[in-house]
């Protein structure tokens, strides 16, 4: 598989990382040689082979329902690039 | 006799499936330890975790995924042992860590099933695809200032179930019953409190219109429809607009359309219409899921008795219809105020009061079956007052309205009121003699085979015993003295 | 001997025989960073004032006869980690401004068992890379040079600057993170023992995440003993981490002093396939036959599917950074870049925060989760790393160690390996594998290649069994006699 720079310019679309024109043939490159060499993997068999979830494979643990958290809005606003009260702010966004 | 809706071509079928996202009724989030009371201060109700602060990590909440199978098993739906939770990828500004914890691959509740009941008096069953858990997203608030949107982060991880349905609902009226008894079913189980103005109870529809014996046409998600009459007339006006646009020539889009109740029309909701690729995968911070049967039989012991179950026994044991014993039983506390009144007395009559007096009163005064005008035991008194004939009927619904005004036990207003029924047939003679006394043209009438009059006759007796008299007794009398 | 001669051990010892106070090995610290960290970069914020304070209350708890583990002892903390009150960058430019409320679990451990925080160690941006080339904050020179060559070394990385700062003797030791060999190899090249616990043994709460399947805190320190202590308190349950275990700590610096006598120690014969330069393969045959001597039988084993850790580790780990690092938007906190709507705002300030490999393994990340490519890639690695822990599963059943070279090189040059992504990558090869299946790996320094630039060997064991890798480290340790010394190093 190979990216083409539309294939590029989508990704860095969904990753919501502006990419200029003039890096997305570098990128491309880049990107590709990572591919590139992942392919190896398809020599390998995984027929009936379940896939890996996490990194260890104990179950999940539970947390009982109480409330020990929150109330805490300044600390939660305190680093904030625009506060605007007690808000987060961004640009107006139209729906 | 199906419904279709007729087009310039003939007879449409409309095709509904629905979406609904029900809050969890929890103390604390999905995955943090932060309240999820509704209207608190803004960003209040927000721990790190739900602001998706670096190194913040989600641990679930025992009592959200308790609720889930709870919820699954009214649905009579299959629980997954395993299951696992995954991450949707996308930016927006009120979701923090620019994805949502959801189950995508591996939903906790599968296929279920859930029935209606129609107003011909018919059933249907519809089918459940899955129910699973998320996170609900935080609030942007675009009008409180001129170039920028506020976000709050309260409602931020706050638990969510996504209860999908199959696309088995064909009418508007399906729709309503769909949304209405699924409502029920939760606040039977106290999973979720069904408020839709409040948004703890969100459906999407899928709608999409067909000619009989099709296959599916390309159907539309009208987003976010916050009542059951606008789930109703969403249904319609979204059908209608698809017939237009087949029978225009054209094609029907997918697309997320927006229901307008103001202008009862659905719109597009262009900004949603981004190619979304939400890059699920399974979320690495979570293990999978794994529930003991044991512990699902738990649960499943403790469910209440679940509407459909309750509207049986209401038949069965009080000899009901199936109308009354449906609205009986729609919500829960209506069910155990009937029952409470119906207990050791004419269950019959319990139920009439109850849909008739009691319901208009609790209309009238604006009160909730939770906080009602007249307590279930007071109106059982009142109707022990008429059982045992210390009030007639007449006067019992006069008690009644002076309960509703005053709050007061049935006994003492009849008391205070001398309302007491009057059985001393010494009196009720004195009141016939009087009446015949004053009547002698209607006496002659009656005696000449006017039989109708007897209930003149009887309201002028009774009125001249301000309507205590014991009905029985007074037509006794009239009968023994106009036979003379 | 000055104070900064002496191992996290030897400076405990002469603490709570009142050698010497907290204060004097803080102030002999402090003074080491300000002479050599202008040369290192090992720091990327020193907090010498709330050192002094805590130096001051550490004194006062050895006065009350309250020693705990750590207290007194001087570390640098791994930029990675969150430390309340005190700015916490993940070595990026898109964190600069960021002052975390709240003390990850690792370093509030840390705190309670008396440790003193010198600072805010540097390293690659978000963990990402090999050589702390790729930190916002300008690159860490190892203290190390070659024989007869003045160009700066890299130290390794991601944990360049905790590994840089140990070795110079500007810190006692360190915290640092290992998501496919960030402890090890910068240990390895800075000659160093540095241990990557099992995954869950530490918590990961509070420490900024990279790949949340893969990350592990552990420590670096001067010798392997150091290291068992510093692991001993950074380790432990916590509730806040869904997959931290809940398994007892064992006394890991008591596992140092075993021995190997009767262990089984396997040789992964496919390590041996990669070209490896002689001097790595000699040195890697002498530890073997030290450990031989010391009693351990030595048990040649296959693990097929390890050649394969690095390119399923180069899938797992963008697609799980790709969205672990959507949360940096310019919204809630650290650097925002403006934009004329929402979209061009987080498109903006992710340009300009994110550096250069950062947005490389952002991009690869959302390619290989995207729809269409999900199973190919993402789906295919986790079924891969199911079998490349299913190799080591059936390993452990029949030895209890494994060793092997840490790196398949010693340091090179600041600016070498930087024109090719994949010839960086390659410097993981050893210690992926320990990552994708969750198991403990130790690094241990062990000799010296033909310029004089250290060498480690690596001891991986059975999940939780990080007292056998302690002692099989140690033994390697005791027997390599390891006393080589950085040219730029405090006292030098």
């Amino acid at each position: 598989m190979s990216l083409d720079p539309a294939t590029v310019r989508r990704i860095a679309k969904l990753a919501r990382i502006r990419v200029d024109e003039a890096q997305v043939e570098a990128l491309r490159t880049d990107l590709n040689s990572i591919l590139g060499w992942i392919e190896q993997l398809n020599e390998v068999d995984v027929d009936g082979v379940e896939p890996l979830t996490g990194g260890t494979q104990m179950a999940l643990r539970l947390r009982e329902d109480v409330v020990n958290d929150g109330g805490i809005a300044d600390a939660v606003l305190g680093n904030a690039p625009d506060r605007n009260g007690e808000y987060f702010a961004v640009p107006k966004v139209v729906e | 006799m199906a419904y279709t809706i007729e087009g310039s071509t003939g007879p449409w079928e409309v095709v509904v499936g629905m979406e609904v996202h029900a809050q969890v009724i929890s103390q604390s989030k999905l995955f943090s330890g932060a309240a999820t009371a509704f209207g608190a201060a803004p960003n209040s109700q927000v721990s790190f975790v739900d602001a998706a602060f670096p190194g913040m990590l989600p641990v679930p909440n025992r009592e959200a995924i308790a609720q889930a199978v709870r919820t699954g098993l009214g649905l009579n739906a299959k629980i997954n042992l395993v299951s696992r939770f995954d991450r949707k990828n996308y930016f927006y500004a009120d979701l923090p860590q620019g994805y949502q914890i959801s189950q995508f691959e591996h939903p906790i509740v599968g296929t279920g099933v859930v029935e209606i009941e129609l107003a011909d008096g018919s059933t249907k069953e519809i089918g459940i695809t899955r129910l699973h858990l998320e996170q609900d997203a935080g609030k942007s608030l675009h009008d409180q200032h001129p170039t920028k949107s506020f976000i709050d982060l309260n409602r931020s991880g706050v638990a969510l179930m996504e209860i999908v349905s199959e696309p088995d609902i064909r009418s508007p009226e399906e729709a309503g019953a769909y949304i209405k008894k699924l409502r029920s079913i939760l606040r039977y189980l106290g999973t979720c409190d069904g408020n839709m103005e409040e948004g703890s109870l969100r459906a999407d529809v899928n709608v999409s219109v067909r000619k009989a014996g099709e296959a599916y046409r390309t159907r539309c998600e009208v987003k976010n429809v916050n009542s059951v009459r606008f789930v109703m007339q969403a249904v319609e006006v979204e059908a209608l607009r698809q017939i237009a646009v087949w029978e225009g020539g054209g094609e029907v889009q997918q697309e997320t359309r927006l229901f307008d109740p103001n202008r009862g029309e659905t719109r597009s909701m262009r900004s949603k219409e981004d190619a979304h690729d939400y890059r699920y995968f399974p979320d690495p911070d979570l293990l999978p899921v794994v529930l003991e049967q044991g512990w699902v039989d738990g649960l499943r012991a403790a469910l209440p008795e679940l509407p459909d179950a309750k509207q049986a026994r209401f038949m069965a044991e009080y000899g009901l219809s199936r109308y009354d014993a449906g609205v009986l039983v729609a919500e829960q506390a209506t069910a155990l105020f009937f029952e409470t009144v119906a207990k050791g007395r004419d269950a019959k009559i319990a139920a009439n009061w109850v849909m008739g007096d009691f319901f208009a009163a609790l209309n009238r005064t604006g009160r909730t079956i939770e906080d009602p005008p007249v307590s279930a035991a007071s109106l059982g008194r009142l109707l022990d007052l008429m059982a045992d004939s210390t009030i007639n009927g007449k006067i019992a619904k006069e008690v009644f309205e002076a309960m509703v005004e005053t709050g007061r036990d049935p006994a003492a207003i009849v008391d205070e009121r001398g309302l007491r029924q009057v059985t001393d047939t010494g009196a009720i003679d004195a009141a016939v003699e009087a009446v015949i006394a004053a009547n002698p043209d209607k006496v002659a009438e009656y005696k000449s085979g006017k039989d109708k009059l007897f209930g003149f006759f009887v309201g002028n007796v009774m009125k001249a015993m301000a309507g205590k008299g014991n009905p029985a007794l007074v037509n006794a009398a009239l009968k023994a003295r106009l036979g003379q | 001997m000055t104070l900064t001669d002496l191992t996290l051990a030897e400076a405990r010892d002469g603490l709570r025989a009142k050698r010497f106070s907290a204060v004097e090995l803080t102030e002999a610290y402090l003074a080491a960073i300000e002479a050599l960290n202008p040369k290192l970069n090992a720091y990327v914020l020193v907090t010498g004032e709330g050192a002094r304070a805590q130096a001051a209350a550490a004194d006062a708890a050895l006065a009350r006869g309250d020693a705990r583990a750590l207290t007194g002892i001087p570390l640098a903390i791994k930029d990675l980690f969150c430390t309340e009150g005190v700015r916490t960058t993940a070595g990026s430019r898109i964190l600069e401004p960021f002052v975390p409320p709240y003390e990850s679990t690792v370093t509030a451990n840390l705190l309670r068992d008396g440790a003193i925080f010198l600072g805010k160690a540097n390293m690659d941006e978000f963990a990402m890379g090999s050589s702390n080339m790729t930190s916002a904050f300008g690159p860490v020179t190892s203290p190390w040079t070659r024989r007869g060559d003045n160009r700066p070394l890299v130290p390794g990385g991601s944990s360049g600057g905790s590994a840089a700062a140990v070795s110079a003797r500007i810190a006692l030791g360190a915290t640092a993170t290992d998501t496919g060999g960030s402890i090890r190899q910068p240990a390895s090249f800075c000659g160093i023992a540095g241990i990557k616990p099992t995954y869950g043994r530490c918590s990961r709460w509070g420490i900024v995440a990279f790949a949340s399947s893969l990350d592990q805190a552990g420590p670096v320190a001067r010798t392997v003993e150091d290291a068992a202590i510093l692991l001993g308190s950074m380790s432990g349950f916590d509730a806040k981490d869904s997959t931290s275990a809940d398994v007892a700590v064992p006394d890991f610096a008591a596992a140092c002093r075993r021995g190997v006598k009767g262990l089984r120690i396997g040789v992964p014969r496919e390590y041996r396939s990669e070209g490896m330069p002689a001097e790595i393969e000699a040195l890697w045959q002498q530890g073997l036959g030290w450990l031989r001597e010391q009693g351990a039988e030595i048990v040649d084993v296959s693990l097929p599917h390890t050649k394969y850790g690095l390119a399923t580790y180069y899938i797992v780990a963008p697609a799980e950074a790709s969205s672990n690092l959507a949360r940096y938007d310019g919204v809630r906190f650290g650097a925002r870049t403006a934009g004329e709507d929402l979209v061009a705002l987080y498109e903006n300030t992710r340009a300009e925060g994110f550096g250069a490999e950062v947005k490389r393994r952002v991009l690869i990340g959302t390619y290989v989760l995207s729809a269409g490519y999900y199973d190919a890639y993402y789906l295919k690695a986790q079924k891969v790393r199911a079998l490349i822990l299913k190799d080591f599963t059936d390993v452990f059943a029949k030895v209890d160690a494994l060793v092997t070279p840490t790196a398949p090189s010693a340091a090179f040059a600041q600016g070498e390996k930087m024109d090719d992504p994949i010839k960086m990558y390659l410097n993981d090869v050893f210690t992926v594998p320990a990552n994708m299946s969750g198991i403990p790996g130790l690094s241990v320094p062990a000799g010296l290649d033909a310029q004089g630039l250290p060498l480690g060997l690596q001891v991986l064991g059975r999940p939780f069994d990080e007292e056998t890798v302690f002692a099989v480290g140690a033994a390697l340790e005791r027997a390599a006699g390891f006393t080589a010394l950085p040219g730029i190093r405090a006292g030098a």
